[in-house]
């Protein structure tokens, strides 16, 4: 495939939700920057993004999974501007693709996730849990698409945002586009937009734990999902140490 | 140790505690039993300081300091122990980092060195003991497909670990098998009987009190203490009702 970036807009589709100021300083050359990765029958591959300070903007990743492969995508979004993952996945017989990701953070910024998983071929499974946590205007996005090309069948794919306001002014927003041309089919998507319990906090200082830290706990439980399929147990608390970080930066 | 006087308090504008006063001395067991809805529940919240539950007027003080003044975490390092008549449960967090994140949280206000992973395990394990608590439920998330009678066992070990001065246990017995019932009375005694505790009882009826005695019992209605009398008031009640006694 071959890329010929032209510069998006928030009048495109897929670029609905993103920050227009940041759009204006993207490139063509980092628009065509895709990472691609191909797993042959049966291969599996782990893989972890971490948008963080160091690395801001947009990263793109294709994935085309052979027969039986399966690939985990983790992914954190806690850059202090703006940040953006695209991951394209291409599922032939029997593959699976696993995308768990955390949006998190305050400011005035966007911070969002893109996916387009095409099941091209029957039996495939995906399944993608998505948590955003945020706070002063900050704005946290999951869009996703999930094509299921015609005679894909026994195509199982889910798909479950969930996201947490911890005040007024931050925003979620999620979109969630099934083009399915096949009959035997199970598409499972979830979404909710809250705030933390009040009653649980309640609970907790009622313990004796201080509000920041009754948050932390909060929003680990809350978070734990998006890497719950992990099996490198330190690697997943790597990440959500990196998630818990970044909370701890809010000045509520 | 804690004295209640002439308390207001309201919810979403509604006045639910119409001049309320009470006071419990260090090593004593008061019950307060009354009517659905005559603000039991409410007392004990706006002791542990719920956000939402405002106070108009009248004070309380804790060993002679200002409670109102203290937010609900710093109350409980401060020593209140707040049992609640519907526990609440927390999905994903596990009542073993739950109760050491409280134990160690409430140290560190004291200015106590905080208690390793060992230490504290074992603690949690004597106290599991002592309410007849299997240790397993202690790792699962706190009070998540408990039964009824389990989150109120669960509170008790909740209140052993942490070792409060005052406990304000409300409705612990409700929800409770026979035995079960006995099992979390020992606990209560066994935990709370001492010479510097105090222990405020809110219940429905006598059981629980066959086993922790109490030494003052008050009828709270209307959002006030409208009679108070010994450990007989409360068999008086449970022959004649509210409505002949109060
Ligand atoms: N958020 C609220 N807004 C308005 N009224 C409320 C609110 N919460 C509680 N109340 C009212 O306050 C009153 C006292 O309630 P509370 O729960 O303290 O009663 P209680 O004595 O504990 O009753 P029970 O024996 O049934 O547990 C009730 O009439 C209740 O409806
Ligand atoms: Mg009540």
């Amino acid at each position: 495939m071959s890329d010929l970036a032209t510069l998006p807009t928030t009048r495109d589709e897929d670029w609905r939700y993103a920050d227009p100021d940041a759009l204006k300083e993207l490139t063509a050359e980092v628009l065509d920057d895709w990472q691609e990765v191909t797993l042959s029958a049966g291969e599996t591959s782990v893989q972890s993004f971490v948008l963080d300070d160091t690395n801001p903007g947009v990263t793109r990743v294709r994935l085309a999974l052979g027969e039986g492969a399966r690939a985990e995508i983790y992914a954190i979004a806690s850059a202090s501007e703006y940040a953006r993952l695209e991951v394209e996945v291409t599922l032939t017989r029997g593959s699976h693709f696993e995308f768990g990701g955390v949006t998190i953070g305050g400011g005035d910024v966007t911070r969002e996730f893109v996916t387009r998983v095409t099941h091209a071929e029957p039996e495939a499974t995906s399944n993608q849990t998505i948590r955003a946590v945020h706070w002063n205007r900050a704005i946290g996005n999951f869009l996703g698409r999930i094509e299921v090309v015609r005679d894909a069948q026994k195509t199982d794919a889910a798909q479950n945002f969930r996201a947490i306001l911890l005040e007024k002014g931050a925003s979620a927003n999620t979109k969630p586009e099934l083009e399915i041309f096949a009959d035997d089919v199970k598409c499972a998507h979830g979404a909710a937009i809250g705030a933390l319990d009040p009653m649980e906090g309640f609970y907790m200082a009622a313990r004796g734990i201080p509000p920041e830290v009754a948050r932390k706990l909060q929003v680990q439980a809350f978070v734990a999902d998006a890497f719950a399929e992990m099996q490198d147990e330190a690697k997943a608390e790597e990440l959500l140490g990196k998630v818990l970080d970044r909370l701890g930066d809010a000045q509520l | 140790m804690l004295k209640i006087e002439n308390l207001h308090a309201e919810i979403d504008g509604k006045q639910i505690l119409n001049g309320l006063t009470l006071e419990v001395g260090a090593g004593e067991v008061h019950a307060i039993m009354g009517p659905n809805g005559a603000g039991k529940s409410t007392l004990a919240y706006v002791l542990g300081g719920r956000p939402g539950y405002e106070v108009t007027e009248g004070s309380v003080t804790f060993n002679g300091e200002d409670m109102l003044e203290l937010e609900p975490h710093e109350r409980a390092a401060a020593g209140l122990f707040l049992g609640f008549q519907y526990p609440v449960e927390i999905p994903g967090v596990s009542n073993v980092q739950f109760l050491r994140e409280a134990l160690n949280s409430q140290r560190k206000a004291r200015g106590e060195e905080p208690l390793s992973g060992g230490e504290f395990l074992k603690l949690a394990k004597e106290k599991a003991g002592l309410l007849k608590l299997d240790m397993e439920m202690l790792k699962r998330n706190v009070n998540v497909g408990f039964s009824g009678g389990e989150k109120k066992r669960a509170e008790m070990v909740q209140m052993g670990i942490l070792d409060p001065k005052l406990a304000i246990l409300d409705e612990t017995d409700s929800g409770l098998d026979i035995d079960a019932l006995r099992t979390v009375g020992e606990g209560i005694n066994a935990i709370m009987r001492q010479p510097d505790k105090a222990v405020l009882l809110i219940t429905h009826y006598q059981r629980l009190l066959d086993y922790v005695q109490p030494d003052k019992v008050h009828i709270l209605a209307k959002g006030q203490i409208v009679k108070t009398g010994g450990p007989e008031l409360a068999l008086e009640l449970e022959r004649e009702g509210y409505e002949a006694v109060a």
